[in-house]
């Protein structure tokens, strides 16, 4: 059975049973904000967020699965009963939190009074976290975070052994190309996603060699470098808080002027919006400047400090996935579509895009939750696969992990004869290497 | 019971119209400086204004253009609430009695039209709530009941008008059910006549102002 998105195995269920009434409502006074407040209350259930959600879209139009419905199903409830719930109340509500929305936010662009709904499923989260109830695997990862400062649990020496392994591996494309561990004062904190180091160590590669093409002054921490948080889809905000202000103060300490953030969304979301706020930051501004690698090649490009090589621009039919958290919560599809432009020369947009776009199915945690929960992931994504397919595009670029990842499982399931890219692969492929950085070949 | 409805009556229900929208919006403003400093930390009111105007023209959102029919009967439905009980004539002469409060006019006819079509599309909005399964599952009784309320006054109005059926009938119905109508905007899910506002404006702000993402 794998109805309404959910997973062929039922996660894992923790065996507490009690719940513990007064954290569900201290939970609920701390948010308990006029937003929420007018947002409960002015609801007038027109049912325009359903069209907007790609869980209802990919279901068949399952009423159960519209926004407003899954809103009401859960933090709506726990409001109304002022948390008095039981858990098998919350046992429902992990199914619709976790495996029926990722968080996308999409559906507060379809709404009349713009209600942010993602917020609200977002603290039903916390508040199931409050009481066992969160994926098992999410909570591992969030175990890991705690312990050794990244989900992946990689030491630091080992994350330094594959900075030295990829600077010397492509040497043999960029002359002398260094990584730079903790080098205080630099101009770009480089933090990326726990599983470049693990499994896609190349792209740390692919990084060095563009920064070295561009001449920029960049360095990797050696702690405070994984720009996720998993932590935040978890629902466990404390946790989330202390993961963003790993790398804030790592940034300060090192006394660099920016934190840029490797081709991953969600990280994008936690430290330049959400981050502050969770870290304790009441402004809501973080205390050092963040930037996404996209918005970072785009600059590149167009300052020509990195030159593409018109012979290697991409001749296939090309499409763009809009991550939801670089596009329509990080406001870089402009960006994106400009660095396109120097590298493709059919492109097509998948339709609807930009800001509009859908997830893939693979956001909002659900991508770090394992195999497990693919089948799920495969149903959700049918909207997404039908969107590249409109395209006819052979190729799809993708600038988060999760839609990489999700987009390739979604080519196989789907027989959409695609291959995803990052922007960092793509551009190392197709950059001209000045004279004075190509190696000696002797 | 005429008397108390057109005296005593109707300053009770504009007391607490009046009134009421004004505790709510003082208290949400207040809670909101402790609770909701997101919504003050990044104001930006270009992104702001346009989350509201674009959701005041209809077919420019794409949530609207998703379905024309729907988005085209509610601004009909909410154009007509609000002109018809300001501007209609018999109304203007009670304004300008009581209060010395002188509107423009809108000639009868054109009333009439305008009641008939919050009517008519009234009932698109109720057939719409049982007929569409994503809607259907989000309603309850209070759904309906708003919806009979707040065409109530429209259609005893009407008939009071005409002089058909019992005329002191319907025009007390349709002063009671008024009065109820101005009350219940406050305090229920009518309240978005008002808090729209402030809920478009905080989405510009978020969406808009901090991502230069378009909410419409």
């Amino acid at each position: 059975m794998h109805v309404l998105g959910r997973p062929v195995r039922k996660p894992q269920m923790p065996k507490a049973k009690s719940v513990k009434i007064k954290e569900i409502q201290s939970i609920l006074e701390i948010n308990d904000s006029a937003r929420i407040r007018t947002w409960m209350k002015i609801c007038s259930r027109c049912g325009l967020c359903a069209e907007s959600c790609f869980y209802y879209l990919a279901n068949d139009n399952n009423p159960k699965l519209s926004p407003a419905y899954k809103v009401q199903q859960t933090l709506g409830k726990m409001i109304k009963r002022k948390g008095r719930v039981d858990f098998k109340f919350l046992e429902a509500c992990f199914e619709i939190l976790w495996f029926q929305c990722t968080l996308c936010k999409r559906c507060s662009l379809y709404c009349p009074f713009g209600i942010d709904i993602a917020t609200m499923m977002a603290i039903g989260r916390s508040i199931c976290h409050s009481q066992g109830l969160s994926p098992e695997t999410l909570v591992e990862f969030t175990e890991n975070h705690k312990n050794t400062g990244n989900h992946m649990g990689l030491p630091a020496e080992e994350l330094v052994d594959v900075c030295e392994w990829m600077a010397e591996e492509n040497q043999e494309v960029v002359k002398d190309l260094q990584i730079p561990i903790d080098k205080s004062g630099a101009k770009y904190m480089y933090t990326i996603n726990p599983r470049e180091a693990v499994y896609y160590p190349q792209d740390i590669g692919d990084a060095a060699m563009i920064f070295a093409l561009a001449g920029e002054s960049w360095t990797i921490p050696s702690f405070g470098w994984d720009c996720t948080n998993l932590p935040m889809f978890a629902g466990d905000r404390q946790l989330a808080g202390l993961v963003v202000n790993n790398v804030y103060k790592k940034a300060m300490e090192l006394g660099v002027q920016k934190i840029l953030i490797t081709e991953c969304g969600h990280a994008y979301r936690s430290l330049a919006f959400e981050g502050p706020y969770m870290a304790g930051y009441t402004d809501g501004k973080p205390p050092v400047e963040v930037v996404h690698f996209v918005r970072l090649l785009y600059e590149y490009l167009r300052d020509g400090k990195i030159q593409i090589d018109p012979e290697k621009r991409l001749k296939e039919p090309v499409t763009y996935q809009d991550p939801c958290n670089v596009s329509r919560n990080g406001g870089l599809w402009r960006e994106a579509r400009e660095i396109i432009s120097c590298l493709a020369e059919d492109f097509r947009d998948m339709s609807p895009n930009r800001e509009h776009n859908h997830c893939c199915g693979g956001g909002g945690g659900i991508m770090p939750m394992g195999p497990d929960f693919k089948p799920g992931r495969m149903i959700a994504g049918k909207v997404k696969a039908e969107q590249i397919k409109a395209t006819s595009a052979k190729l799809v670029i993708a600038p988060c992990h999760n839609c990489y990842d999700q987009i390739g499982d979604l080519g196989k399931k789907y027989e959409l004869d695609i291959t995803v890219r990052s922007f960092k692969e793509l551009i190392c492929e197709m950059m001209v290497v000045p004279e004075h950085l190509k190696p000696d070949l002797n | 019971m005429y008397e108390f409805l057109s005296g005593p009556g109707l300053r009770i229900a504009f007391t607490l119209f009046f009134g009421g929208i004004a505790i709510r919006a003082t208290s949400l403003y207040q809670l909101s400086r402790v609770k909701d400093k997101v919504v003050y930390n990044h104001i930006n009111w270009g992104w702001g204004l346009k989350s509201i105007f674009y959701w005041m023209v209809p077919w420019v959102s794409a949530s609207t253009r998703r379905q024309p029919v729907f988005a085209f009967m509610v601004f009909l439905f909410h154009i007509c609430l609000i002109v018809t009980p300001l501007f209609l004539n018999a109304h203007n002469i009670l304004w300008d009695e009581n209060l010395n409060l002188k509107l423009w006019s809108i000639p009868n006819w054109l009333a009439d039209m305008l009641t008939v079509a919050l009517i008519l599309s009234g009932i698109f909005l109720l057939v719409r709530r049982f007929a569409r399964p994503e809607v259907r599952i989000l309603t309850g009784f209070g759904d309906y009941a708003l919806l009979g309320i707040t065409m109530f006054p429209f259609l005893t109005g009407f008939l009071a008008y005409h002089q058909w059926g019992h005329y002191e009938t319907s025009l007390i119905l349709h002063m009671l059910s008024g009065e109820l109508l101005l009350v219940m905007i406050p305090f229920t899910k009518l309240g978005h006549a008002f808090l729209f506002f402030f809920t478009r404006v905080f989405i510009g702000f978020e969406m808009g102002g901090r991502r230069g993402a378009r909410s419409w």
